[in-house]
């Protein structure tokens, strides 16, 4: 425990953000180069971890707990989000035999 | 080398394997140890309880139902839809440009300051379990009922129509 | 009787109001019963109305009864309401519309029996009662307006009554056209009396108006648009091309509308405003000119018409420039009996006109009729003794009424006498032409038409024969002293016109001056009745197409219609054709137009944007959010 915490502070909350930010970013690559809507949506819970690791650094360096209570919150939504999101996909597969994200291009004038 | 150096590479070369391995098990796989190491970073800040909860319903219950979609859709390598070299590159080099001006953005701010435990304890099972009994009783029941409209919601969708009479 | 003075217009109101609703489902005699009916009860609450007057006029009091219906609005200064006022003015006017309204109604049944548009007409007719009630009911100018603009509206809609034929249609908007000109100077006329008394109200401006000086330059101006007005409303020159074409409408309309009564509003106005044209002898001046000229003009035009109702029309507009005459000479009680008893024998005449016209199968020109004095003995008789009424000959209603304006023409200036007498002189041809031409010498209709020559129904003839009582007798009213008579009407009038009376006394004309004109417009009359005689019955001397000289002037009605058309509708036809095809259509559409197809345009280019395609939408959105960061970082 203590090592953890003696690790910890030779990290400067900086790079926290940069990781974040970093990985935040891969997570918005993969939802652009993707047409598939399943890992896709891996993408967004990716860039959502992002954010909670974030959130939770946060919490630690303030020494506020409403940040970790956030980041559970967070989690449900999530896991609500991924619940409908994947029983839309299976709705769409069952409807163009697809889950390529191009086969929706109904959004149009 | 801090430990947590360590463990962000790790995070990032699974991160990046994810999107860009072709087959989808192979990519959902890399998530969850992408997860994995998101979990000890959790540790790491001394998170104990966002660490238990992120192993077992990220990895354990929302990994579970991608991979339960992929193998229910039959996705393999094969069937995967991928996008033209080209819209690759761009999409590369957007994300790359967010990145950059997200880091950009963060310059302007002084933030070299070490990150500095003041309490060590709030992380804690007990300590949030307080916080989250007391201060946040009402959205903690409401985000029951947003699981339970979702889940509804779900297997609404996700049924088959009845046959029409 | 005073308190039912309200149910006086609401009668024919509601006569419209059924009639018109139902005028598709009711049956033709209960529209005519109920329309002539509603009409006919108002006559008896006008008589009543009128003996209530009367008695108290009797009793020596000023007899001026209001009755306030309700406040109808009230803004800053102004406050109008609508209240009906009798006086002896308006109650003889109550009179001649109810009364010869009721006649016309009930000669109507009988002439329109045959018509698809039965319960319409009446409907009209009620309604066109109803505004005309309000004309002369009403206590201020603003009432009066709303009774004058709706008569026009209705002389419009009866004019046009029979709309499927384009030639009436457009007689019907060259009456509304032209009576808005003069409209258009009622309204000014209204601004400028409100600008300067702060009042609508008759009483009030009368009372205010006595205290201005004689010529006073608003005064004039108030006058003059007034008169406008009557000239637009009673087709003086220059705005009497309206009324011949109006003809085109059914005869009792031309009857009632625009020989009775409503071309007679004109007169009622200035009647009414005595005092303020008492007070502008420029605009007194003004007005005896315009209507010698308009009494010449129609007179002379009326000469060599063939159409048998275009010559009561002009005679009519020659009637009129006659009351015109009186007004302005200050004959105001002379002018308003030649209101009266003109419109018994122009009533008369038209619908004696009506029913030859009935007879003849809808034939208007009197060069195809003649000898129908054996076939139509009733029309005949009343129609001599309306054109020897309107002739001028004792002792019939014509001769009185337009000696008293002569005589007050001779009293301002003898020339004034011999121009009205002039007219009188062509009056009286023309009329005995029209009698002699339809009803002498021998028949000149088709072999079709001869057969079916009949006498009218009694709805029709009974009206005549009232009518002709009428205009035999319609002269006692007001017999002037030089006979012996008691000058009645002009004392049942006198509180009217007062005021003009202590400002400009009436002219005293010695008796024997008076004998002499009576005489020499009696034997002018005489004489050329006899030479109409003389022409038409025993040389048989039917006109035809071909004329010269002033015959020809005469017959194309000295080309006014062709120089109205060349003075201002063809230059104002140019001049739209210009702004419609270089404003309109180049300016205003064009801008418009361009305006349109710009945003369609943009619209076609911007929604390829749109390509459904959710990738794309998604790089869109990075791309925002990378843009908003990198503002954030610059404004920093």
């Amino acid at each position: 425990m203590e090592n953890i915490v003696q690790n910890l502070q030779t990290v400067p909350l900086n790079h926290y953000i940069l990781f974040s930010t970093l990985i935040f970013s891969i997570g918005v690559i993969g939802v652009l180069i993707r047409r598939n809507m399943i890992i896709m949506m891996m993408s967004i819970e990716l860039m959502l971890n992002a954010v909670n690791l974030l959130l939770a650094a946060f919490s630690v360096h303030h020494g506020d707990s409403s940040g970790q209570v956030f980041v559970f919150f967070i989690m449900a939504l999530a896991a609500a989000e991924v619940a409908v999101g994947l029983a839309i996909i299976i709705m769409v597969y069952r409807n163009t035999k697809s889950v390529d994200i191009d086969a929706l291009n109904k959004l149009r004038w | 080398m801090s430990l947590f150096y360590v463990v962000a590479l790790l995070s990032t070369f699974f991160a990046l394997m994810t999107i860009f391995t072709k087959n989808p098990v192979h990519s959902v796989l890399y998530l969850v140890i992408t997860f994995f190491t998101f979990t000890v970073h959790y540790i790491l800040l001394n998170a104990q309880f966002l660490a238990v909860v992120n192993f077992i319903v990220y990895m354990g219950a929302i990994m579970v139902l991608f991979l339960f979609v992929l193998m229910l859709l039959n996705m393999n390598e094969d069937v995967e839809p991928m996008k033209s070299t080209l819209v690759k590159v761009m999409a590369v080099i957007a994300g790359c440009c967010l990145f950059v001006t997200v880091c950009g953005a963060l310059h302007l701010f002084d933030t070299q300051t070490p990150l500095i435990e003041k309490d060590p304890s709030i992380g804690l099972v007990k300590n949030l379990g307080q916080v989250l009994f007391k201060e946040f009783l009402l959205p903690f029941e409401l985000s029951s009922l947003l699981l339970l409209t979702a889940m509804v919601g779900a297997v609404l969708l996700a049924k088959k129509e009845p046959k029409r009479i | 009787m005073l308190a039912f003075i309200w149910l006086i217009p609401l009668l024919p109101l509601l006569g419209f109001i059924i009639n018109g609703l139902g005028q598709r489902s009711f049956s033709k005699s209960f529209i005519g019963i109920l329309a002539s009916g509603a009409v006919f009860a108002s006559f008896i609450l006008s008589v009543a109305v009128f003996s209530d007057v009367w008695s108290a006029r009797q009793a020596g009091e000023e007899a001026v009864f209001t009755q306030e219906i309700f406040e109808w609005f009230a803004v800053g200064d102004l406050q109008v309401s609508l209240t009906f006022l009798v006086d002896p003015l308006s109650s003889i006017m109550l009179l001649i519309i109810t009364g010869i309204g009721f006649l016309i109604h009930l000669y109507a049944i009988g002439y329109m029996k045959h018509d698809a548009g039965f319960g319409k007409f009446f409907a009209y007719l009620n309604l066109f009662i109803f505004f005309m009630l309000l004309l002369v009911l009403g206590s201020n100018y603003l009432v009066l307006f709303i009774g004058w603009e709706g008569v026009g509206l209705c002389s419009y809609l009866l004019i046009g009554f029979w709309y499927t034929n384009p030639r009436y249609a457009s007689a019907a908007k060259k009456a509304f056209v032209m009576n808005r000109i003069g409209d258009l100077g009622f309204l000014l006329a209204l601004f400028f009396i409100f600008g300067t008394f702060g009042t609508l109200e008759y009483a009030g401006i009368f009372s205010a108006a006595k205290d201005f000086p004689m010529g006073d330059i608003t005064l004039l101006t108030i006058t003059l648009l007034l008169f406008i007005a009557a000239t637009g409303k009673s087709a003086q020159i220059p705005l009497f091309t309206w009324l011949p074409d109006a003809m085109a409408g059914p005869t009792p309309v031309s009857a009632l509308i625009h020989a009775a009564t409503m071309v007679t509003a004109g007169i009622y106005l200035i009647a009414r405003s005595n005092i303020l044209f008492t007070l502008s002898p420029i605009t007194l001046q003004l007005i005896t000119i315009i209507g010698l000229a308009t009494a010449l003009l129609g007179a002379i035009i009326a000469l060599t018409q063939t159409d048998i109702k275009k010559v009561l029309a002009y005679s009519t507009v020659s009637q009129l420039g006659y009351m015109f005459v009186g007004l302005g000479v200050g004959a105001f009680t002379g002018a308003f009996f030649h209101v009266i008893t003109h419109a018994f024998f122009k009533a008369l005449l038209f619908l004696g006109a009506g029913s030859v016209i009935h007879a003849m199968s809808d034939e208007q020109d009197m060069r195809k009729m003649g000898a129908l004095k054996k076939s139509l003995p009733i029309t005949f008789s009343t129609m001599l003794i309306g054109t020897i009424a309107i002739a001028g000959i004792p002792p019939f209603s014509g001769f009185f009424s337009k000696d008293e304006i002569l005589a007050y023409a001779y009293a301002a200036h003898p020339i004034y006498w011999v121009l009205g007498f002039l007219a009188a002189l062509c009056t009286a041809f023309y009329m005995f032409r029209l009698i002699f031409l339809t009803f002498y010498g021998s028949f000149r209709g088709t072999a079709s038409q001869q057969e079916h020559l009949h006498e009218s129904p009694a709805s029709m003839t009974i009206p005549l024969i009232i009518l002709a009582i009428l205009a035999m007798v319609g002269g006692f009213l007001n017999v002037p002293e030089a006979l012996g008579g008691g000058h009645a009407l002009a004392n049942f009038l006198a509180p009217i016109f007062a005021d003009s009376a202590a400002i400009k006394a009436a002219p005293t004309i010695a008796h024997s001056t008076e004998y002499l004109l009576m005489g020499v417009s009696v034997v002018g009359a005489l004489v050329m009745a006899g030479y109409a005689y003389f022409l038409f019955v025993k040389k048989a001397d039917i006109p035809s197409e071909e004329r010269s000289g002033m015959a020809k002037l005469s017959y194309h009605k000295f080309y006014i219609d062709e120089l109205y058309d060349w003075l201002l509708v063809n230059p104002l036809k140019w001049s739209s054709q210009v702004f419609y095809t270089v404003v309109e259509r180049l300016g205003i559409d064009g801008l418009v137009n361009g305006i349109g197809r710009g945003i369609g345009g943009a619209g076609r280019t911007v929604r390829l944007l749109q390509s459904g395609y959710i990738t794309f939408y998604l790089f869109m959105m990075v791309l925002g959010v990378i843009l908003l960061f990198v503002y954030g970082l610059v404004s920093i």
